[in-house]
């Protein structure tokens, strides 16, 4: 049995480690695109703030981990997909036969029509490549434009203020983080970062970048320029699936999969940001690239390829942000469903904000900022659909005390 | 053999030692703030819970952490190692018990280790509503019961 894996990102690695502990006989092959051991993503504003160097970023530590567990790591891009033949062309030249396939590829950065996108000193924040980029040119005191102060923006935000750069975040939506916190929430986000010194614009465009003579000048909508030595670009990211084209691999906004995360070719398999599976709280199928989605999927599918039928119940969308000392976190249907209720208690000085949203007596969304403690059974409350009984009712007064409800009603005190 | 740390609530008096031994030898401070195990207190009911990591077989903190911070020790441990941890949280909200917590004065994450296979929580306790014995005694069955039931697959069944 061949398992073969495109892509080198959490979900793939995720799903090989699994692979080799459902069948110790099975080859086991990682096709990834860069020319890098399998890192995350999710550690490069880490890298950029000087807490870890490259290695850190790396999503094994131990150098043979893949050899000592049979996992062959190859660089190779993956062309055409012959599900037919199962098998896959790469774009180097030379085929991948493979029994088993998992699409593992993530995503890759939008790039909005917006004309300077493509000049020297403007980057995306997405690959080891693009951090070695902006960490030569983010020094202390230069001045940096952020496009986009969505989810991936502001974690990349925190990062370049950690550097000491002077820092403005354009955002053409109303505020921060509009696909993970209310109004409330992100306003408090907003007013956070203009009290460190971020020049934060929601509501703006950038209309277009040109180069000056040492500097970059970035137009916007609302008529004014800003200078930059850098712009750091984070409009949002989309699922690669481009090399399916033809395959009889159905996509939409990724690939598309069932419960149990085949795709629609036979033997194919598809997980993490590539995969538009299912979101525990809407039922519908989406695109949820997170880190911990796309670790469940990697385990989930890498079952199923092994022979080891494992259902994809569903994955709940839940983000955490750090702003430099301020940490919020949403989990679910954070906007509420239809029909619920919800309670929320705000201390706007205090950077301190909570809201759950209600499906009936069972917890369906939370947003926190200010809240850390035990955050996490917002987690075990929404997927295990736990009732709350009387504890709805204490929540609707205090939501501060999500946890002592979840403990209480794991341990049958109602 | 493989010991747990294993809980009987009914036991428990609400006296907060097992904080203050967690947190001192974890800390260096009486801090119940900073301990890895938290007891509630429902006063209303009369009932006390201590609460902690139950170091699950497959573990989402550690299936999450993105740079390889939290891995399993001989006795089935999660541990955080902190020169690794890049204080992402994301392992503080993929946790379903909310039993991995951030400490902001460190910028890490914090969560049980049995304290090296010999809990401070457990020799604290003056009821032994705390104990340390044989993974199969029961009582850690009623704990992975509650951990299957968050599960997205087939995760803590293992």
């Amino acid at each position: 049995m061949h398992h073969v894996i495109l892509g080198a990102g959490p979900a793939g690695v995720l799903a090989a480690e699994t692979l080799r502990k459902q069948d110790t006989n099975a080859k086991i092959t990682i096709l990834g695109a860069e020319d890098e051991p399998p890192y995350s993503r999710m550690a490069i504003p880490y890298l950029l703030s000087g807490q870890i160097d490259e290695e850190g970023t790396y999503l094994r530590q131990d150098a043979g981990h893949y050899k000592n567990h049979g996992i062959e790591v190859t660089r190779a891009r993956a062309g055409a997909l012959d599900a037919k033949h199962k098998k896959i062309a790469l774009e180097d030249g030379g085929e991948v036969q493979y029994d088993r396939l998992l699409i593992a590829t993530g995503a890759s950065p939008v790039r909005p029509p917006v004309e300077g996108l493509d000049l020297p000193g403007v980057h995306s924040c997405w690959t080891l490549e693009d951090a070695r980029a902006i960490l030569d040119l983010a020094q202390k005191g230069d001045h940096v434009v952020l496009m986009g102060a969505g989810f991936i923006g502001s974690i990349i935000l925190e990062a370049l203020v950690s550097r000491g750069v002077k820092l403005s975040a354009v955002e053409k939506e109303d505020r921060m983080v509009p696909r993970m916190m209310d109004q409330t929430a992100s306003g408090m986000l907003k007013r956070w970062w203009e009290e460190h010194g971020v020049n934060v614009l929601t509501g703006t465009q950038i209309k277009q970048i040109t180069r000056g003579e040492d500097r970059l000048d970035v137009s916007l909508s609302s008529g004014k320029s800003l200078r930059a030595k850098l712009v750091v670009v984070a409009a949002g990211v989309a699922s690669n699936t481009g090399f399916l084209k033809g395959s009889g691999v159905d996509t939409d906004a990724g690939v598309k999969v069932d419960g149990f995360l085949r795709t629609s070719a036979n033997h194919v398999y598809a997980a993490g940001d590539v995969a538009q599976a299912k979101d525990f709280s809407t039922g519908e199928f989406s695109v949820l690239a997170i880190q911990p989605v796309a670790a469940d999927h990697g385990r989930i599918a890498a079952q199923n390829m092994a022979g080891r039928e494992t259902p994809h119940r569903g994955s709940l969308n839940m983000n955490v942000l750090a702003a430099l000392g301020l940490v919020s976190s949403s989990f679910g249907a954070w906007d509420g469903i239809k029909g619920g209720d919800n309670a929320a208690m705000c201390d706007a000085d205090a950077y301190r904000y909570l809201r759950l949203e209600f499906d009936g007596d069972r917890l369906a969304g939370v947003q926190a900022v200010g809240f850390t403690d035990h955050i996490g059974v917002a987690r075990g409350l929404i997927e295990t659909k736990l009732r709350l009984g009387r504890w709805k009712d204490v929540l609707m007064k205090s939501p501060e005390r999500l946890a002592e409800a979840y403990v209480a009603c794991a341990q049958g005190i109602r | 053999m493989q010991k747990a740390l294993v809980i009987d609530p009914v036991k428990c008096t609400g006296c907060k030692q097992c904080e203050l031994a967690c947190s001192y030898v974890k800390e260096g401070e009486f801090n119940p703030a900073k301990s890895r195990i938290r007891v509630f207190d429902f006063h209303q009911d009369a009932r006390f819970v201590p609460y902690t990591c139950t170091q699950c077989a497959e573990a989402w903190c550690q299936s999450a952490c993105p740079v390889d911070a939290i891995t399993t020790n001989e006795r089935g441990v999660k541990e955080v190692h902190d020169a690794l941890c890049v204080g992402c949280k994301v392992c503080t909200i993929a946790c379903p018990f909310g039993t991995v917590n951030y400490n902001a004065s460190t910028g890490k994450v914090i969560k049980c280790d049995e304290c090296g296979g010999d809990p401070a929580c457990v020799k604290a306790c003056p009821t032994q509503a705390i104990v340390y014995v044989d993974v199969e005694q029961a009582g850690f069955e009623k704990m992975k019961h509650w951990a299957k039931r968050t599960d997205a697959g087939a995760q803590a069944s293992h």
